[in-house]
């Protein structure tokens, strides 16, 4: 067997994987995109552009997710990089297992009984109660988009928290001792040499919140109640309930075209932030 | 905790009273938990010399140094820095700089960027144009002209040490720290660097507080060396006093290698002193100060003190030759004594030639002169 054979065989696994899992669906919601609804629901064959002409239909949906997707990107990343940061540079190292364990452990229970709990928190015995009790009245939560993003953040927070932290814990503590005896004070060593050069990390933990956070839909189902909705839940409406899988491919395609332009210009800018090779790990 | 107090304040005084003493360490012990990392340490440095902490790992050398550059607080004690109690001010506000270990040069800045670090810490803020100057010239005194728009990455090792110490020197700190900064060079780079040192620290005339495990680098380096054993320091002096004047078997031992006997003090007089070793056999040196009759000691010979002949002398040891090796100018035997063990000899090239060296297996006679002999307390 040659080189290049064996490097063939290795990558024939994930490559049939890639081919079964991601080209062929992606073809088939191409192809759907350009078709019409049956008279019962479904798919029939056609070359149309009907389809997308349509779109600003489903307007909302997008606007929603393309604002609240970056938002809570946002509001998961200023959460996270504080705690990431207690745990990687302040904290003993004894301890550093057990709260890695204790940001995850959420996780060991499903989103959707985790989302539930929100809806009762949030909900008009919960936190509005509280807050009623010290005469604050009227404060509505539930079914807003400060709901929404308030799920999204806690749902996603360990997806933030994690990149953050390994780049972080990988950072010489030297290079904050050097920077203190050249002069910086702490602020400023954080802003010159612990900031950049945990940029990686964040760079991953918003790409990997971002991309999860454009396909959600069930934290704004829950906690959005049908008035805050993503484009996932138009998705879940267009195939399940009306039935409609035409519309539905291209309302798909069109955010996975989005979502491939987005990407690739944040790729772009974050390669251009990042000048250091040394930290050329996790992307 | 002593107040804080800004060093800017400090130096902008009058320097009417520059004194001789850059920096002091008072009676200053740091413990880690239950580990005395460094005991009772009195040394004063002086203004543009080059000092050297010298001992084996872990003796707390890195440690002093620390609490120099202020990472680390004494547990008691007091650090002076020209002439001010320095205990609680952080390293930020010292005006002392390091050399690291392990460069620690930041990986996302360039070359010049590196260096120009600390200027650009200045408040109030230094123009953009001298910052470039200052840089430039930093680099021209490292040799790394037309190196600054390089990645740290892109350096060799030697390079990277050069960007190391330019950093530091950059900005003419009072006091340059420098923790083993050639130990990860190999050994004809590091030769090159230590004569580099050398003459920067001429050239600039700063204090230099080298950190070394090294005694070669030490002796050759240093205006003075600071020999440390156990978070003690064990002697201070010039390499020559170190090297002639040891005043315990450890100094002797670490600095240079020298031969040990072993035996009874058996009589102390004008600055002379005679051991008895176990089988009897008397031998005589300069006695090391405190040294006291009827205490078990060593005496200590250097290997290049002893001669080497065919013949029998008066007070001669006979010994057997057991190993050669020729180091080009000098000749390395290792000869074996009846009692005594094995010592080691030196001999220059020229005694050889009229002798025609010793072959393995011959006896040869070994004398030397009492006063190149030292007899030590045993420690
Ligand atoms: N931060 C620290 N925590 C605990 N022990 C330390 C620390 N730093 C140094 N030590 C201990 O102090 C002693 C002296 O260390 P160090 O000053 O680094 O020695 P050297 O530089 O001479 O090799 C060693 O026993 C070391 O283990
Ligand atoms: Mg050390």
């Amino acid at each position: 067997m040659t080189r290049q054979e064996r490097n063939w065989l290795l990558v024939a696994p994930a490559g049939a994987w890639f081919l079964v899992m991601l080209v062929l669906p992606l073809s088939v919601v191409l192809v759907f995109s350009f078709g019409e609804r049956g008279p019962a629901g479904g798919y029939v064959p056609a070359f149309t552009l009907e389809q997308y002409a349509n779109l600003p239909a489903r307007l909302t949906a997008f606007k929603n997710t393309l604002i609240l997707a970056p938002l809570g990107t946002l509001a998961a990343l200023l959460i996270a990089y504080p705690l990431a940061y207690q745990l990687a540079v302040r904290t003993d190292p004894k301890w550093k297992t057990i709260l890695l364990v204790l940001v995850i452990v959420p996780f060991w229970t499903s989103i959707l009984i985790r989302s539930y709990a929100w809806i009762f928190i949030l909900g008009g015995r919960g936190l509005p109660a509280l807050l009623e009790a010290i005469g604050i009245e009227g404060v509505r939560l539930i079914y807003t988009p400060l709901a929404v993003t308030i799920g999204i953040v806690y749902g996603y927070l360990p997806l933030m928290v994690f990149p953050i932290y390994v780049a972080l814990d990988r950072l010489d503590k030297r290079l904050l001792e050097a920077s203190s005896d050249l002069g910086a004070r702490p602020f400023r060593t954080f802003l010159q040499v612990t900031l950049p050069l945990s940029i990686p990390g964040v760079a991953t933990g918003c790409l990997l919140v971002f991309i999860l956070l454009m396909g959600e839909f069930l934290i704004p189902a829950l906690l959005g109640g049908g008035k805050v909705f993503f484009v996932g839940n138009a998705l879940v409406d267009l195939f399940l309930q009306s039935r409609n899988w035409a519309f539905g491919s291209a309302v798909a395609f069109t955010l996975i075209v989005i979502m491939l332009v987005t990407v690739t210009i944040y790729m772009r800018l974050i390669a251009r932030l990042r000048l250091g090779r040394d930290d050329a790990q996790i992307m | 905790m002593a107040p804080k107090a800004s060093f800017a304040q400090y130096a902008a005084r009058p320097q009417a009273g520059v004194s001789a003493t850059v920096a002091e360490l008072r009676s200053v012990s740091k413990s880690f938990g239950d580990v005395l990392a460094a005991q009772d340490l009195n040394l004063g440095i002086a203004r543009g010399e080059f000092l050297s902490f010298l001992g084996p790992s872990g003796c707390g050398k890195t440690t002093a140094l620390r609490m120099l550059a202020g990472f680390e607080a004494p547990s008691s004690g007091e650090v002076l820095i020209d002439g001010q109690v320095v205990n609680a001010l952080e390293p930020f506000r010292r005006p002392v700089n390091m050399v690291f270990q392990s460069y620690a040069l930041f990986p996302h800045l360039t070359v010049a960027d590196n260096i120009g670090y600390g200027l650009r810490q200045r408040r109030p803020r230094l123009p953009r144009q001298e910052i470039a100057e200052k840089v430039g010239r930093a680099l021209e005194i490292v040799r790394l002209s037309g190196f600054d728009r390089r990645r740290i990455w892109e350096m060799s090792g030697g390079q990277q040490q050069r960007v190391a110490l330019a950093r530091a020197i950059v900005n003419e700190p009072k006091l340059l720290l420098l923790d083993e900064p050639l130990a990860a060079l190999d050994r004809k780079l590091r030769k090159e660097m230590q004569i580099e040192l050398q003459d920067l620290q001429r050239q600039l005339g700063i204090t230099f507080v080298l950190v070394t495990h090294d005694q070669e680098e030490a002796l050759s380096l240093s205006d003075r060396i600071c020999v440390m054993r156990a978070g003690r320091i064990v002697q201070v002096g010039s390499p020559q006093e170190l090297y002639d004047h040891p005043n315990s078997r450890y100094v002797a031992d670490f600095v240079g290698t020298s031969n040990f006997f072993e035996g009874r003090v058996d009589a102390v007089e004008g600055g002379r002193a005679r051991l008895v070793t176990a089988s009897g056999l008397t031998l005589a040196g300069r006695a090391s100060a405190g040294l006291a009759a009827g205490t078990t000691g060593c005496l200590s010979i250097r290997p290049e003190q002893i001669r080497m002949t065919r013949a029998p002398e008066p007070e001669s040891q006979a010994v057997t030759v057991h190993n050669r090796i020729f180091l080009g100018e000098h000749t390395e035997y290792l000869v074996r004594h009846e009692t005594l063990g094995n010592i080691n000899v030196l001999t220059p090239r020229q005694a050889e030639q009229a002798d025609r060296g010793f072959e393995t297996g011959e006896t040869a006679h070994l004398a030397w002169s009492d006063a190149a002999a030292l007899v030590l307390k045993n420690d």
